[in-house]
């Protein structure tokens, strides 16, 4: 099979388990939705403040949900051996991560489309009339947290303390698209004069090639046996 | 298995010999910095320390990347050697760091780019060991760290760009003072005797490495 028709069908297998078992989409939402309630809580009922910083307070959210679905991403192969079967059938086991990756930024931008409007209501923010930017940051910011994410997510496959390994591994490496992602946001959201968002968006492409590239490249190593 | 070389003492000697002097020149024989004073001393610990570790990372690279295209045990020895003894040699630099920073910045800790990469850094470091830690089979231990040490260096310097970003966004940087060639001495001196006591750290680590290993593969025939 090709790589094209490879990745469509992983990415299509993996969306339809979803649309029919909903399992991981509503759970990954509400618990979005709870961490910003709980940082409000831990904050204070003060908005202007919470205003202030809700563009951190959003990316935060989204990288923790993030993170909890990705232990999630290689479940479905994981109960019946599906892996194995996956890495041995013939042609090119980058497949298997384009296809991984594909879902899991699938997964998380629908999630946002609606954590966004959800944290507008809860901190009073614009986001109507800046729709348009703010979509762009938000699918560069799920590329770049999902390339390293579902890559470290398929090493950490079968060690004891994954649960653990996995987010002391991937927080460092979210460093830039978590910065990128947190202040262009803000910046767009205050309406963004000096044009300095258009610097985080440099970064957060460079980051995004630069680690699809890599990650890419070196996946076959990450899952041979 | 073999006896240590005799290499390794004598640069066990070296790295000794060579720390008592680095240490005595930057503490007694440089003139205290006119602004800084005697705190300035620690920066003849600190600057060593962060260039070893910083070395320390670039060998974990280069022991991973060899790893991974001749699958030679040896090198990811090698690498774990570099990368533990890294760890001690990035947690010196900001222990040291924080020290300097209460008297002469009022506070232990700011986010400075190269303060902040450097902890970073050592989260990477940290999850190096950890990713080897729990896992049991050496060949998959060290492939996986080995990518762990690749994806680790390549990200380091757009870490440190991002955060050199945002901090300047906020407030100008502060330009660091140009160092005197007394100053500058005592740090490649130093910076000599800290790359001999890495070396011989990161030999002794790998040959105990290699034991475990040795003993790691008798013990699965044997039982």
């Amino acid at each position: 099979m090709a790589l094209g028709s490879r990745v469509a069908a992983i990415v299509w297998k993996d969306l339809l388990i979803e649309v029919r078992t909903k399992a991981s989409f509503h759970s990954m939402l509400f618990f979005a939705a709870l961490v910003l309630f709980v940082f409000s809580f831990a904050i204070g009922p003060d908005t202007p403040l919470l205003k202030r910083i809700a563009a951190g307070l959003l990316w935060v959210a989204i990288i923790f949900t993030g993170i909890l679905s990705l232990s999630r991403t290689y479940q479905a192969e994981e109960a019946g051996g599906g892996l194995e079967g996956l890495r041995m059938a013939p042609g090119d086991p980058r497949g298997i991560y384009l296809g991984k990756l594909a879902g899991n930024i699938l997964l998380l931008l629908a999630m946002e489309t609606i954590l966004f409007p959800a944290s507008a209501v809860l901190f009073q923010l614009e986001i109507a009339r800046n729709a348009l930017p703010l979509a762009g940051i938000a699918i560069l910011g799920t590329i770049g947290f999902s390339v390293v994410g579902t890559f470290y997510a398929a090493l950490t496959l079968n060690l004891r303390a994954r649960e653990i390994l996995l987010p002391l591994l991937l927080i460092p490496a979210l460093v830039p698209p978590l910065l990128g992602a947190v202040n262009s946001t803000q910046l767009v959201l205050d309406g963004n004069p000096l044009g300095e968002a258009a610097v985080w968006v440099r970064l957060m492409v460079a980051y995004d090639v630069t680690f699809f590239v890599v990650c890419t490249w070196i996946f076959p190593v990450a899952v041979e046996e | 298995m073999g006896r240590s070389s005799p290499l390794v003492g004598w640069l066990g000697g070296a790295a000794l010999t060579l720390m008592l002097i680095g240490s005595a020149i930057g503490l007694f024989f440089v003139a205290a910095d006119a602004e800084q004073g005697e705190v300035q001393r620690l920066m003849y610990v600190h600057v060593p320390a962060a260039w070893t570790a910083f070395v320390a990372f670039f060998l974990v690279f280069i022991g991973s990347v060899l790893y991974l295209v001749q699958r030679d045990p040896r090198a990811d020895r090698f690498a774990a050697a570099c990368a533990e003894v890294g760890v001690v040699f990035i947690a010196l630099t900001l222990a040291t760091g924080m020290l300097w920073g209460k008297p002469t910045w009022g506070v232990w800790w700011t986010w400075d780019p190269r303060l902040t990469t450097t902890a970073l850094l050592l989260a990477v470091f940290v999850g190096y060991l950890a990713i080897r830690g729990f896992s049991d089979d050496p060949d998959r231990r060290a492939r996986w760290s080995a990518v762990v040490g690749i994806l680790g260096f390549i990200q380091v310097p757009i870490v440190y760009l991002s955060v050199v970003w945002w901090r300047t966004l906020h407030q100008p940087p502060s330009s660091p003072r140009s160092v005197s060639s007394e100053i500058l001495w005592t740090w490649m001196l130093n910076f000599l005797a800290f790359l001999l006591v890495f070396s011989y750290l990161a030999a002794r680590r790998a040959r105990l490495a290699r034991i475990e290993a040795e003993l790691e593969t008798r013990q699965a025939y044997d039982v």
